[in-house]
């Protein structure tokens, strides 16, 4: 279980450019919650998840995860119990290191890294029968450089990295936002069947409201810094792309939202 | 004539080509897999020097003084890292004031003197220049062979576990190593005492090969120790793709480099002029790789297609 309680973060404070990303947010995912995160540009989404990870410290409140006070944690510490797949498919694999390596690291995450050796057989094994979950291919290119993937192939990848050691908590940061309509359909299917497998806590931010819909058992709405529409269970199954944007306008009391929201 | 007088001075290039080869493996540690620039090299390399001839000096055992000098050249490579990683000053920065720091350390090591000599007739050294032409296991190639082989065979073990993976991925991409757990901070700065270590042992063979320690000796180190990188992997990188290959690449990089410098000062280079010609050498082949992309894209080619 995830409690995000009270949290504020102002990028630099005090000066002209002072921006509060985050306001006062408050939310709680329960565990197996797979929540879908939207909002417009500026909203807090990605500053809320980095708050999660600890790439940001946040200026007040505190950040639980399954009870453990997490807030002050630096992000490697934080590792341990969060998986993360970024937007950007370059930034969540090693790419001048083989497909195999980068599972090796992955593998070993939350652990002590020793003196023993990078990758064994049964390893090898292992990772062979979880990449044949992608159904990319990539089994068969075990030793291949990474730097050599496509950019769905590597997201793909860097999914299977963030949940072969389950994760307390599955961060993913628009991780299909900088791939072409299809591949981004295959990348949001393998994540659909890995989270079902292993029923893990998801976070996931979109910015396609169709995805947002469709994917999860609920779904929030982030404006200026904190959560303005949470629906959950029946509600969320039944919601229309329109339904959506009235349900912000009326938590964000502006018409303007609308188009803020879709052009974004 | 020419060539004769080559051929004599071939083993020495090469043995000093090896010597330096240890040198250029740490910065093909720093540089290559750890991403960091790193420019203490110039200080630690002449640190390793100045601890290993004054210990023998002072009655040490030879072997001993060697590992006493990869020891204090980690220590050197530490201050780098934590002035890098928990000061935040950026890597290059890092270095250039350890290595300045370090001229002083070395000074005071070395008694204050800014040479310190040490007798192949008096001391039984690793290595020595004197027998570089001798058919006897006296030779210092010998020596240098076999540290070679060990050193490399150590790395490629290292780099092949838990803990040296990690240190390959805080190279190759930081921020997806702290995502999986590691804290760079740490492995940064293990890389840099490695790196450092391996330095001031290369410094430390290099100073009983000539027979004494000279303050300045590291003086232009980091810009020979890229040339033998660069050289390795223009030449044989198509063909050594094995991680203690491309760590052999680096070594032959070195030998080719002194083989070259011992060409020109044999066609009449003034030797005041090596390190312009260091400096032209490395220049060019660093920027080789800008030049190929962009008379690719001129042709008409269409770059990240």
């Amino acid at each position: 279980m995830l409690e995000i309680k009270n949290v504020s973060k102002t990028f630099n404070p005090g000066t002209v450019n002072a921006k509060t990303a985050l306001n006062g947010l408050n939310l709680t995912l329960n565990d197996g919650d797979f929540v879908t995160v939207i909002g417009g540009n500026g909203a807090g989404k990605s500053t809320m998840l980095n708050a999660v990870a600890g790439t940001i410290q946040v200026d007040t409140g505190s950040i639980v995860l399954d009870g453990r006070d997490i807030t002050r944690l630096p992000e490697f510490k934080r590792a341990a119990y969060l998986g993360r797949v970024f937007q950007d498919p370059m930034m969540g694999t090693a790419a001048t290191m083989q497909i195999e390596e980068n599972l090796a690291l992955a593998d070993r995450r939350g652990q002590r890294r020793t003196l023993k050796k990078g990758i064994t057989a049964a390893d090898r094994e292992h990772y062979i029968e979880q990449l044949k979950i992608l159904d990319l291919g990539l089994e068969n290119r075990m030793t291949a450089k990474v730097g050599l993937l496509s950019g769905g192939q590597r997201q793909a990848l860097t999914l299977l990295m963030a949940t072969l050691q389950k994760p307390e908590l599955l961060l993913l940061d628009e991780h299909t936002a900088a791939l072409d309509p299809k591949t981004a359909a295959k990348v949001l299917e393998a994540t659909q069947r890995i989270v079902e497998k292993n029923n893990l806590t998801t976070m996931m931010i979109t910015h396609n409201m169709r995805d947002a819909i469709t994917y999860g058992n609920r779904l929030i709405m982030m404006y200026d810094g904190h959560v303005a529409v949470d629906v959950s269970g029946e509600e969320k199954k039944h919601l229309t792309v329109e339904q959506l944007l009235e349900l912000f306008s009326k938590a964000s009391g502006s018409d303007e939202a609308d188009d803020k929201l879709l052009l974004s | 004539m020419f060539f004769s007088s080559l051929l004599n001075a071939a083993p020495g290039a090469i043995a000093q080509g090896m010597l330096w080869g240890i040198m250029a493996i740490g910065v093909y540690i720093t540089y290559r897999i750890l991403d960091v620039a790193d420019l203490t090299v110039d200080g630690s390399l002449a640190t390793g020097g100045a601890v290993c001839i004054m210990l023998m000096r002072a009655g040490c055992n030879p072997w001993l003084a060697l590992l006493c000098a990869f020891l204090v050249g980690m220590l050197a490579g530490m201050v780098t890292g934590l002035l890098h990683t928990r000061c935040g000053i950026p890597a290059i920065l890092a270095g250039i004031l350890t290595q300045l720091a370090l001229y002083s350390v070395n000074l005071r090591i070395m008694g204050s003197k800014s040479n310190q000599p040490i007798s192949v007739d008096k001391y039984n050294l690793v290595v020595s220049q004197r027998f570089v032409k001798e058919l006897s296991l006296r030779n210092p190639l010998i020596p240098a062979i076999v540290t070679l082989a060990v050193l490399i065979g150590i790395l490629y073990w290292f780099f092949g576990t838990e803990y040296g993976s990690g240190l390959r991925a805080t190279g190759a991409n930081r921020r997806m190593a702290s995502a999986q757990g590691i804290d760079t901070r740490v492995t940064v700065t293990v890389g840099l005492m490695l790196s450092n270590g391996l330095v001031a042992l290369s410094g430390a063979l290099l100073a009983q090969y000539q027979g004494a320690v000279d303050v300045n000796m590291g003086r232009g180190a980091i810009v020979i120790g890229l040339a033998a990188v660069i050289i390795g992997e223009v030449l044989l990188g198509k063909v050594f793709r094995n991680f203690a290959l491309k760590l052999c690449a680096v070594v032959i990089g070195a030998v080719i480099y002194y083989m070259v410098l011992q060409i020109v000062l044999q066609l009449g280079l003034n030797t005041n002029d090596l390190k312009l010609f260091t400096a032209a050498i490395v220049a060019l082949f660093l920027s080789i790789p800008c030049w190929k992309d962009s008379v690719r894209t001129k042709k008409g080619g269409v770059r990240n297609a």
